[in-house]
């Protein structure tokens, strides 16, 4: 293929074959499956904001939830999706729920409205099933994809997971660049947060090492899309 | 400049002239004024050269009234706050010989971080009579439940070096503390210390309540002749006392006779030249602008020590036991020469630096007048000093700044606006103290300069945000950190908030650093490093560590270092081979920007040309050359230039306003530029200009449609394009990020503390994005904003600019670059290239991954 006709082809949209299902990595962080018109987020950690305010007295914006799910309206408004994957830590703690304003809570109905809406269950929010609509799975089977809030070590092919946040730094002429990413190798695939008050984990880290022993491509979320950088482009922070 | 009266004749008793007639001294006029003035009820801003005997007069009024002190009861008399710890420390030690000498009952105790806890209890229950601090510890003093009591026969306050206090958030701090202390303390008066200023009124105003219909005390203390100068204008005003002459300083430029390069900031050319004036002068302190500038210039000079002066290096990145190491040497004697940045601008009298040697560009009249007076502090002894080029640019700045001190003009920054973030750390510590009612509190704030014009609706605001957060999504009424009780006064809610209260004191936000540690390679296994055990060496800042690569070498404590990776928050380094040059230059430019002030000198230097007779040879003819060629720009007129180069179209402006004006200009006209599809890739800017080059032609363009430049410099790019930028500007961000920490919305992170797990870290710019989306009002931005204005982005200064331009634009479109373009072009490469999106870089990278992939 010539080097033309491959960038025009990752232009289009950054499409990440995994265990024969096709998949499209969308540039706000979501995961598309278009045949099962399913779409997945992971890591909203909604509520962070007010969960900081609880615990430590930290009055951080508590905007992050309508931000979030403002995101997410955006995603679902394009593609219309039949079903929504939440991938786990969907809220940054079991109480989170509970401390929704009336008016978010309204929102993330109207995006449960008319379609399948999955909540994955994470390691922050193992608890999480009452008053937030959906329902409530440990893992789920999509095709030949394996959708589960941790990676496992040695999981079989065509596992797609979240929790380690991933990100990525490119850094050129004294310039860095830091964005949350998704990591994959064509076996598995690991999800970037898509919550507004998620930090990132570089995928230089160790914990990637077990994950994906052969390496791996990071897919940054740039501005305009979705960039495929490989390892020896990656930095450490 | 008002001369002080003579309120009434200084009562100096006795044994005070028999001890400075024993040193064979008699007090100086200045003296024995501030002593009248005090002694009146009166405060004052003593204004005085170095070596003018400042610090004495500061304490004498509170040495002689502890001296006829009849009761017994012991309670804090006098308060002395200084910029820096280590002043304090030397304060103490300087008053013990007249105390000592004249056995006057008086104890003297410093309390600074340093304090161990069971003395800082002590101080307390048993306060010494003077007591020497710095704004920090002020402030968590002020904030202690036994405050009130600690402070209530509080009678003088000394600021000493007020004229570097007031210009930062510190002095925010400080002058909010001071209102409290006017109310805790009603009879107390305020002393200032202060080097000479543009506008002494400011400071004077800065040291007395600016708040007419309360005054401080509340009834008491009246008719005690409290009643302060009044201007015209009826601002309440303390009295100035200044202290004339002082010798002229013995200041030149150092001729190295060679021609200068157009760009660059070493001054590699003069280190010959200063080496060998370390070699004739006792001690001699060499200024640079940078950290880097000074690691050069200390490894430049030690390649030339044949002779292996004792010369040293001083900045602050490098461990502070090291620093102290060669305060102590230089203290004793035992250097000939310290390499140094502003760390060493303020701070203890070395006493016998017979020299001073400022390396680079002046960049302001004061902050070189403040330099030059560290050499002889005697003030009947000129100091000796000289100014140092780095590049031709810069000898027009040495011109200018020589002219300036000639004239004993001034250019220190206008008086501060009270920022909001400082605001809400003292509204959580005065409800920490003791409930406060908000109207009381209100009325104190605004006996603060700096808060003068604080409206109550402001004031409100900043209590909301402190109680929760400010937020018009009323989300955390149920965890407040201040309670409104049924009497209306604000309690703190318990004893955490109060402890983080006390860990988020203070306005001094440093960049994050990370430890610099030696490893060791392993032998046989090259590129294998082991990573603990070695030294550290001090540290740099984390923006400029992640722009490191393994192999990378680079300046640092005086060595050439190899960069081996990042290991825990810690920067692994080894020393790279004899002969290395360092690769990474890091900044090379000055962190100061070019004072307003010269640079208005400067322009007016070029636009005369009977002015270039006092410049140096080398320097006119490169000026006659640019008149040639191009054109030179009147002194108010803006000189812009577009020529084609390499395939590439320039276009080259000369506003002299300093660099990070120029940063703010060439983001904004770069936005500017890609809007009528000039397609710019890029700009880089210094001090005196910004070069932009585009891949379309701009020379046709404004040709093809006049007034095409003047639309292009229009003040309105302040309006919409100034907003989309502040968006996304790393600047604002970091400054955002500095006000969320002063405020305590975000909590510090201390030296050492290593990083929290991904789950718990919220990154400030994540804050900052969501914030500006969803409450663009908020407190915080409105403190960033007001920060942008002067700081980083210095949006005022290019606002006036542009205002100054208005119509004066002089457009030359030529066919190859002017020389005075080249010096901007010279940048380019060396400073950080600005206005490459994230994109750009991405793409960029993904490109390699194709490439490989393709083989």
């Amino acid at each position: 293929m010539a080097l033309g006709q491959k960038l025009e082809k990752t232009v289009k949209g950054t499409d990440h074959p995994l265990a024969g299902e096709a998949l499209s990595l969308d540039r706000t962080g979501a995961l598309w499956l278009p045949e099962h018109r399913t779409l997945v987020v992971s890591d909203l950690h909604l509520e962070k904001g007010s969960s900081f305010a609880a615990r430590s007295g930290q009055f951080l914006p508590p905007y992050d939830t309508r931000e979030t799910l403002a995101c997410l309206h955006e995603v679902i408004q394009r593609l219309d999706p039949a079903c929504v994957v939440a991938l786990g830590d969907s809220f940054h703690d079991a109480r989170g729920p509970e401390r929704m304003e009336p008016g978010d809570r309204a929102m993330l109905s109207a995006l449960q409205e008319g379609r399948d809406w999955v909540w994955i269950a994470g390691n922050h929010d193992a608890a999480v099933s009452e008053g937030v609509g959906g329902r409530y799975c440990e893992t789920l089977t999509i095709g030949g994809l394996t959708l589960r809030h941790e990676p496992l070590a040695g999981a079989g092919e065509g596992e797609i997971a979240g929790h380690l946040h991933p990100c990525g730094k490119v850094s050129m002429r004294g310039r860095s660049v830091r964005r949350r990413c998704f990591v994959g190798d064509g076996h598995r695939l690991v999800m970037p947060a898509f919550g507004a008050y998620t930090g990132g984990l570089n995928v230089r880290d160790s914990a990637f090492e077990p994950l994906f022993p052969n390496g791996f491509t990071a897919y940054l979320l740039g501005d305009g899309r979705v960039f495929a950088i490989g390892r020896t482009m990656l930095g450490r922070d | 400049m008002q001369a002080p009266s003579r309120v009434q004749t200084p009562i100096l008793p006795p044994r005070f002239a028999a001890w400075f007639a024993s040193r064979g001294w008699s007090a100086r006029p200045h003296q024995l004024d501030l002593l009248a003035t005090v002694q009146a009820g009166r405060s004052a801003l003593l204004v005085a050269p170095t070596g003018a005997g400042k610090t004495l007069a500061g304490f004498l009024p509170s040495l002689v009234a502890l001296s006829e002190r009849t009761t017994k009861e012991r309670r804090l008399h006098t308060l002395y706050v200084s910029p820096l710890k280590a002043l304090a420390v030397d304060i103490a030690r300087n008053l013990e010989a007249p105390i000592e000498g004249m056995g006057l009952p008086v104890t003297v105790e410093t309390r600074t971080g340093d304090t161990p806890a069971h003395k800082r209890a002590r101080q307390i229950q048993r306060p010494p009579d003077i007591l020497l601090t710095t704004p920090e510890q002020l402030s968590l003093l002020l904030a202690h439940r036994e405050a009130e009591e600690f402070f209530a026969g509080l009678r003088t306050i000394v600021l000493d070096e007020l004229h570097a206090l007031v210009t930062s958030k510190r002095g925010d701090l400080l002058s909010l503390a001071l209102a409290r202390l006017r109310r805790l303390a009603p009879d107390s008066q305020a002393i200032g210390l202060s080097a000479t200023v543009r506008e002494p009124d400011e400071l004077r105003k800065y040291l007395v309540s600016q708040n007419p219909g309360r005054v401080a005390g509340e009834g008491k203390g009246q008719g005690k002749g409290k009643g302060q100068g009044k201007t015209s204008a009826g601002t309440a005003m303390a009295d100035l006392v200044v202290v004339k002459g002082g010798a002229k300083p013995d200041l030149h430029m150092l001729d190295v006779n060679r021609t200068l390069p157009l760009s660059g900031h070493t001054a590699w050319h003069a280190m010959p030249a200063i080496y060998e004036l370390i070699r004739q002068h006792r001690m001699v302190l060499v200024f640079v602008n940078t950290r880097l500038q000074a690691e050069y210039t200390f490894q430049e000079l030690w390649r030339l020590n044949d002779d292996t002066l004792p010369i040293a290096l001083h900045h602050g990145s490098l461990d502070a036991t090291q620093r102290r190491r060669v305060e102590a040497a230089m203290a004793a004697g035992q250097l000939r020469a310290i390499v140094c940045t502003a760390t060493l601008d303020l701070g203890i009298d070395w006493g016998d630096v017979d020299l001073v040697v400022n390396v680079g560009a002046p960049k302001g009249a004061s902050r070189i007048m403040q330099r030059i007076g560290r050499a002889n502090h005697r003030m009947d002894e000129p100091s000796k000093a000289y100014l140092v080029p780095g590049n031709r640019f810069e000898m027009l700045e040495c011109r200018a700044a020589l002219d300036a001190v000639e004239e004993a003009a001034q250019d220190t920054p206008d008086a501060r606006l009270g920022a909001p973030d400082v605001l809400a750390q003292h509204v959580l510590g005065m409800a920490c103290a003791d409930a406060f009612d908000p109207l009381d509190l209100y009325e104190e704030v605004i006996s603060a300069s700096p808060y003068a014009t604080l409206s109550w609706e402001d004031f409100e605001a900043v209590v909301d945000y402190v109680a929760t957060g400010g937020y018009a999504l009323r989300a955390y009424e149920r965890f407040a950190k201040i309670l409104r009780g049924a009497d209306g006064k604000w309690r703190v809610r318990d004893a955490r908030v109060a402890q983080q209260y006390r860990m988020n004191i203070g306005t001094i936000v440093e960049s994050t650093h990370i430890k610099v540690r030696m490893a060791r390679a392993l032998r046989g296994k090259p590129g294998t490093v082991l990573p603990r055990g070695g030294r550290v060496l001090g540290e740099i800042e984390e923006d400029f560590a992640e722009t490191l690569t393994t192999g990378d070498t680079f300046l640092f404590a005086g060595e050439v270092l190899r960069f081996e990776g990042l290991a825990e928050d810690e920067c692994l380094v080894t020393r790279a081979g004899p002969g290395t040059d360092p690769a990474i230059p890091s900044y090379a430019g000055s962190k100061f920007p070019l004072s307003t002030f010269l640079a208005a000198r400067v322009r007016a230097i070029i636009a005369d040309p009977f002015e270039w007779d006092r410049l140096p040879a080398q320097l006119s003819n490169y000026l006659a050359l640019q008149r040639k060629h191009s054109a030179l720009p009147g002194e108010r007129d803006l000189l812009v230039e577009t020529y084609p180069r390499a395939g590439r179209f320039y276009l080259t402006a000369f506003p002299f306003e300093g660099r990070l004006a120029h940063q703010t200009l060439g983001m904004l006209l770069t936005r500017r530029l890609e809007r009528a599809r000039l397609r710019p890739l890029g700009f880089a800017a210094n001090d005196y200009g910004i070069a932009i080059w585009c891949t379309k032609d701009l020379s046709e363009r404004a040709a093809l449609s006049p007034g095409f430049m003047e639309a292009l410099f229009d003040e309105d790019m302040l309006g919409d394009d100034l907003e989309a930028w502040l968006d996304e500007s790393a600047m604002m961000k970091r400054t955002f990020r500095q006000c969320a920490v002063i405020a305590g919305l975000i909590e510090r992170r201390f030296p050492g503390q290593k990083k929290t797990g991904r789950q718990v870290t919220i990154s400030t710019d994540l804050i900052y994005d969501v914030l500006r989306r969803h409450q663009p009002d908020h407190l915080l931005l409105r403190a960033a904003r007001q920060d942008a204005a002067t700081g980083l982005l210095d949006v005022t200064r290019l606002g006036m600019m542009l205002r100054r331009i208005r119509g004066r634009i002089t457009h030359r479109a030529l066919d190859r670059v002017s020389p005075l373009s080249v010096s901007v072009m010279l940048e380019i490469g060396r400073e950080r290239v600005y206005g490459e999106g994230a994109d750009e870089i991405l793409a960029e990278a993904e490109a390699e991954l194709l490439q490989e992939a393709l083989g």
